[in-house]
């Protein structure tokens, strides 16, 4: 059972075309939504029902998000979706926005009928130029077959939607700093709340979903929210796409259902390359604590069972590492990544970033001291909880997951001024 | 302190929004800035900054900044603030082919170490870079969100993948 929801048009030829999409039953639902005028609270019900969960990382139910806007309340409200995929490890978006582009914009025709907005945005990665004009192609063609604008399919229900490109600020995945950017600033996080769904774009009621989110409304609704809530497992509904880099022989997205052996994932994306045995997985992004292998290969994807051994699905990005990697320089990469990509507005994280990966960075490089491990402890739990966004925690995470299983290969580089990897 | 969000207002000269750029410019400008709330032109900031750039050689010139803070109604602190935060604005000139390398973690254990040693000496540049003929300049770039396909660098607007030292050979030969 693969390719279930989001991919399900993926063996099609050009499966991104207008005529394509509706072979396979594409903008019915939201023709019967309109017709029918659906009371929204129903399809709220049905996609809180379905156990969707957002797939941006947080896990954050979306029907419960999507009841936290006030659809009565007096002036304009807002549906924006979040394609700036820019957690290192994540590639799933961009292949919904090259493959399937269609059905996100039924899935935002359907939110944004369901919060009663009349503008949407979809904010794509500055550097997605090509799924960028997938989208961008997508939008006419729903345009002129009248999915989009004036008087819906003749519903009288407006929504027009436009592509915002980024500028390359990791940050402003973060559903404030996105709404900052869109209105012409630098991405800094705002404080919360007020939440978007109360404060958000132009000061407007604002809801943000992810784009695998957004698109998997219009297949939830047509087979139903027991169909979804099914594929999946208890707590985690639905089934998920996971971006398998790394050490792999067959990387690449794999929808499946959540609550998937990792073992099956593993093996579906080719085991590990040239023959080498596992050492450890990133589970759900950069910013989730890394695994050890072993602990990996009795774990099923779902929100519960990673969350149980200390780490999170995140955006379903599963980075393998096999044998022959040094675990310092592992992070000391990611620390660098996370050190880059701070927007400075908090002290822990400006300042906490810089220090872990200063930190790292000489441990690596063979001169590292007794108390660098502390340090490192230290620092780390200083930056948690204590900045406006979660990029602080983001940065903290992944340095304490690996101190707490591959400590040992840390204590060697500073004892040792060398890697005890090929040692 | 109130959290209202409003566009900022520019205290200067009124300018003649004509003469600001090239017909071709401004009309791409000008359907950016339709797409938002008339009274939030800076909302097509980042685009025009693109645009922008483009238009002036891949890099921003302050004139370039200058003329979007005008035709968008921001004061040109503004304009700066967002062009040095977003990592694809150029403040300094660049050569005609960008050439962003990734090297975060997928890509790095799939050997972008060996891309990066291979267009560092075929180029003669390190990172940061433009080589003496104006043709490339080579930068190093976190996470594209093609992880799949690693390594990988983008140039231009291109993203390629699955690279060897013979495949970046090959793209750069093609290329001006």
């Amino acid at each position: 059972m693969a390719n279930e929801v989001c991919f399900r048009t993926l063996d099609l030829d050009r499966p991104w075309l207008l005529d394509r999409y509706k072979s396979r039953g594409g903008y019915e639902m939201l023709t019967r939504i309109l017709k029918e005028k659906t009371d929204p609270k129903q399809i709220i019900d049905e996609v809180k029902k379905a156990g969707l969960r957002g797939r941006g990382g947080a896990g954050f139910p979306t029907g419960i998000k999507w009841g936290f806007i006030n659809r009565g309340a007096p002036g304009p409200k807002y549906l924006v979706c979040n394609s700036d995929e820019g957690e290192p490890g994540t590639f799933k978006d961009r292949d919904i926005l090259r493959y399937n582009p269609h059905q996100l914009i039924e899935g935002m025709v359907i939110a944004a009928y369901v919060i009663n907005a009349h503008t949407g945005y979809n904010y794509i990665r500055g550097e997605f130029w090509e799924p960028y004009e997938r989208f961008e192609g997508a939008l006419k063609e729903a345009r002129a077959a009248g999915y989009l604008g004036q008087d819906i399919l003749g519903s009288g229900f407006d929504f027009d939607l436009h592509s915002h490109l980024g500028g390359g600020a990791y940050i402003c995945g973060e559903e404030s700093a996105l709404l900052e950017s869109i209105e012409g600033k630098k991405g800094q996080p705002r404080f919360k709340p007020p939440f978007p769904a109360q404060v958000g774009l132009y000061n407007a009621p604002t809801i943000i979903n992810n784009t695998e989110s957004l698109a998997s409304v219009p297949e939830i609704l047509r087979h139903g929210a027991d169909w979804f809530r099914e594929l999946g497992v208890a707590n985690s509904g639905g089934s998920k796409l996971f971006s398998v880099s790394g050490n792999v022989s067959r990387p690449g997205n794999y929808e499946v259902p959540l609550g998937t052996p990792f073992a099956d994932l593993l093996e579906m994306a080719g085991g590990v390359r040239d023959g080498r045995t596992l050492k450890a997985v990133i589970p759900g992004g950069s910013s989730s604590p890394v695994i050890p292998g072993a602990m990996m290969m009795d774990l099923t994807m779902d929100y519960d069972a990673i969350a149980k051994v200390g780490s999170m699905l995140g955006s379903g990005a599963v980075i393998v590492l096999d044998d022959a990697q040094c675990m310092v320089r592992v992070l000391e990469r990611m620390a660098c990544f996370y050190y880059e990509e701070s927007c400075g507005q908090c002290t822990p994280c400006r300042e906490g970033t810089g220090w872990m990966y200063r930190v790292i960075k000489r441990i690596e490089h063979g001169r590292g001291c007794p108390e660098d491990l502390a340090l490192l402890d230290d620092v780390a739990a200083r930056i948690c909880g204590r900045t406006i966004c979660a990029l602080g925690d983001a940065a903290a995470m992944p340095v304490q997951g690996m101190l707490k299983h591959f400590r040992d290969e840390f204590q060697y580089h500073i004892d040792h001024k060398r890697c005890m990897v090929g040692a | 302190m109130s959290l209202r969000s409003v566009p900022m207002n520019r205290v200067a000269e009124p300018v003649d929004r004509d003469a600001l750029f090239p017909p071709e410019v401004r009309s791409q400008i000008d359907r950016e800035i339709a797409k938002y709330p008339p009274e939030w032109r800076q909302s097509a900031c980042m685009a025009a900054l693109r645009i922008q750039q483009e238009a002036h050689g891949g890099w921003l010139t302050q004139g370039a900044m200058d003329a979007v803070a005008a035709y968008l109604d921001m004061p040109d602190i503004a304009v700066y603030e967002v062009a040095s935060f977003y990592s694809m604005y150029e403040l300094k000139p660049v050569g005609r082919h960008k050439v962003c390398v990734c090297t975060n973690v997928s890509c790095m254990v799939n050997g972008s170490d060996r891309i990066v040693d291979h267009l560092e000496k075929r180029l003669g540049v390190g990172f940061g870079g433009t080589t003496s003929d104006g043709r490339f300049t080579l930068k190093e770039v976190e996470c594209l969100g093609a992880c799949g396909g690693a390594p990988m660098m983008q140039v231009g607007k291109q993203y390629y993948e699955n690279l060897t030292p013979e495949i970046v050979d090959s793209i750069l030969d093609g290329l001006e």
